[in-house]
C-alpha cells in the first residue's frame, strides 16, 4: 500500500523538539522575506542560515538531496530560458538569441532563493508529523475549513488511492493496455470519473458517520503542545535573521 | 418506561430512480432486546438504519427514539449520540491521525473535557482489547483492528444502544471470534445487521428478516444447512 512516509518528522534534534507552533511561525518568518527578495547577498546568507537549519535537524542527507533534484529539475527550466530573456549586457551569443548578465544573475537568484526557501521549510515543517500539523495550525488560529481540508486529504488519499489501484488491476485483469489512442483516453477518463463519482459517496459516508459521533463542525483535539523557554529563543533568533535579511534586501546602506 | 428505543412507524423510502426502498416499514427495539436483522442485498436494510439514524428523511412515516419522535435534526443531533451506529466500511468511520484521537472523538463532541475524554477513550479501547493501540494510525492498520478501534469509537460515548451495519463484512475467522466474544461481554441492547447466521446466533436472541422493504412477519427458527469448510470431517461446532 501507498503511504506517505514523512522522512523528516522523526527524529529527536533539536529542532525536532521545538514546539510545532513555533517551527510553523519561523518557517514563515524566515521563508516569506527570502522569497520576495531581489538581491542575491541576503539569499545567500538565507541559503547559509537553511543549510545549518538541516543539520541542526539531522536530516537523512540522502532524502534531503532527493528533494534538491526534484526542485532544482524544475529550476533547470529557467536556467534554458532566462539567461536569453531579458535584455541587458550580452555575454554570448547562440543564433540569434543573446544571454545577458542580468538574465543569468536572475536565474541565479532565483535558484539560490528557492534552495534556501526549501531547505528552511524541510527543517522546520518537513520536521513536523501530519497528525502534529493539523492541530498545530489549528491552534495557531487557521481558519477550521483550511485544517479539515488538510487533515481529510490525508486521511482519505490512501483509500482513494487504493480505490484507484483496484479499479486498474481490474482493467488489466480485463486486457487493458494504455495506448496512445481514443480507447485509451476514454477509459482513464471513466476511471478518474469513477474515482470521483466514489470519492463522492465516500465523503457522504464519512460526513453520516461523523454526525453519529455528534460532529457539528468543529474538532476539538487532544494533542497538547508546551512551549520551552530555548524555543523562544529560537523564535527570536528567526525574527532577528528575518530582520536582517529584510534590512540587507530592502535597506541597504541603513545597517553596516 | 415500556416505550421502545427505537420505533419506526409505517415508514416509507425512495431513492430517486430507483423505486422503493422501503414500503410502509414498522420497526420496533426495547430496552434488553438483542435483536438480528437479516435479508438479501437490496432488501432496505442499511436505508433502513440510515433512516432510524437520521441521516437520511423518509418520504412518509415517524421515527420515534427513546420515546421522542424525531421531527427535526436537531433532536436527533441529541438522540443520535445515545445510539452507537457501527457502520459497514470501518475506513468510514475512522478519520482522526491516531486511534486515541479518533476513539475520543465522540466524548469531545459530547462536550468533555480534553482529559475525561482521553481516559473514556482508553477505556474503550481496553474493552476492545486495544489498549496499546493507542498512538497507532487508523489507516495502517489490519480490518479487523480497524472493525474493533470503529467498535470502540462508539463505545467511548457511551451508548444506550448498539447499531451494527454488517459488522463481519471483511473480517477473518480470528477476527471474527473477537468481535463476538467483545459482543457478548456487552450488555446493552443491540441491533445486528447481519449476512452470517452463525455470527447473528452467537451475538443475538431474536431473529427477523427484513424482504422487499418490508420486515417480515413471524419469528424465525433456526435450522440447519449443509456447509462446506476445511476439516469438515472432524467433529465440530459452531
Amino acid at each position: 500500500m501507498a503511504a506517505i512516509t514523512e522522512h523528516f518528522a522523526s527524529g529527536d534534534s533539536f529542532i525536532h523538539r521545538i514546539d510545532p507552533r513555533i517551527r510553523l511561525i519561523c518557517g514563515a518568518l524566515v521563508t516569506i522575506p527570502l522569497a520576495v527578495l531581489n538581491s542575491q547577498p541576503p539569499a545567500l546568507l538565507g541559503l547559509v542560515f537553511g543549510a545549518l537549519l538541516v543539520l541542526m535537524a539531522r536530516l537523512n542527507l540522502t532524502q534531503v538531496l532527493k528533494r534538491f533534484m526534484v526542485v532544482n529539475a524544475f529550476i533547470l527550466f529557467l536556467w534554458v530560458f532566462l539567461p536569453f530573456s531579458l535584455p541587458g549586457n550580452t555575454l554570448w551569443s547562440i543564433g540569434p538569441f543573446n544571454a545577458t548578465t542580468q538574465g543569468i544573475n536572475l536565474a541565479l537568484l532565483i535558484t539560490i532563493k528557492s534552495n534556501a526557501i526549501v531547505m528552511t521549510l524541510m527543517a522546520l515543517m518537513g520536521t513536523i508529523s501530519v497528525q502534529n500539523l493539523g492541530p498545530a495550525i489549528q491552534q495557531l488560529g487557521m481558519h477550521h475549513k483550511l485544517c479539515h481540508i488538510l487533515l481529510f486529504t490525508y486521511r482519505y488519499i490512501f483509500v482513494i488511492h487504493q480505490e484507484y489501484m483496484t479499479m486498474r488491476t481490474a482493467m488489466q485483469a480485463r486486457g487493458f493496455k494504455p495506448r496512445t489512442d481514443s480507447h485509451t483516453y476514454r477509459s482513464y477518463a471513466w476511471l478518474v470519473g469513477m474515482l470521483l463519482v466514489k470519492s463522492w459517496d465516500r465523503a457522504e459516508r464519512v460526513q453520516g458517520a461523523m454526525r453519529c459521533r455528534g460532529f457539528h463542525g468543529r474538532f476539538y483535539s487532544l494533542t497538547k503542545f508546551s512551549t520551552k523557554p530555548t524555543d523562544f529563543i529560537f523564535l527570536a533568533v528567526c525574527l532577528l535573521f528575518a530582520a536582517r535579511i529584510i534590512q540587507l534586501g530592502f535597506f541597504p546602506g541603513v545597517l553596516p | 418506561m415500556t416505550h421502545a428505543i427505537i420505533e419506526l412507524k409505517d415508514v416509507s423510502y425512495a431513492f430517486p430512480n430507483r423505486g422503493n426502498a422501503l414500503d410502509k416499514l414498522n420497526f420496533h427495539l426495547h430496552h434488553g432486546e438483542k435483536l438480528g436483522l437479516f435479508g438479501p442485498n437490496g432488501a432496505g436494510k442499511t436505508t433502513m438504519l440510515h433512516i432510524l439514524m437520521g441521516l437520511i428523511t423518509p418520504d412518509q412515516g415517524t421515527v420515534e427514539l427513546f420515546g421522542i419522535p424525531m421531527t427535526e435534526s436537531k433532536i436527533f443531533d441529541e438522540a443520535r449520540l445515545k445510539i452507537g451506529f457501527l457502520f459497514q466500511h470501518s475506513d468510514d468511520q475512522l478519520f482522526c491521525p491516531t486511534v486515541l484521537d479518533d476513539v475520543a472523538f465522540g466524548p469531545l463532541n459530547q462536550g468533555l473535557s480534553k482529559e475525561k475524554a482521553a481516559e473514556r477513550a482508553r477505556e474503550a479501547l481496553a474493552v476492545v482489547g486495544l489498549s496499546e493501540f493507542e498512538e497507532r494510525i487508523p489507516h495502517r492498520m489490519s480490518g479487523g483492528e480497524k472493525k474493533l478501534v470503529a467498535l470502540a469509537t462508539i463505545l467511548a460515548m457511551r451508548p444506550e444502544v448498539l447499531v451494527l451495519d454488517e459488522p463481519t463484512t471483511g473480517l477473518s475467522p480470528e477476527a471474527k471470534d473477537r468481535l463476538i466474544k467483545i459482543l457478548q461481554g456487552l450488555d446493552m441492547a443491540r441491533l445486528v445487521v447481519s449476512h452470517d447466521p452463525d455470527f447473528l446466533a452467537a451475538t443475538t436472541d431474536r431473529l427477523i428478516a427484513m424482504r422487499d422493504g418490508r420486515i417480515r412477519p413471524g419469528e424465525l427458527k433456526p435450522h440447519t444447512h449443509v456447509h462446506v469448510h476445511e476439516e469438515g470431517d472432524v467433529p465440530h461446532q459452531h
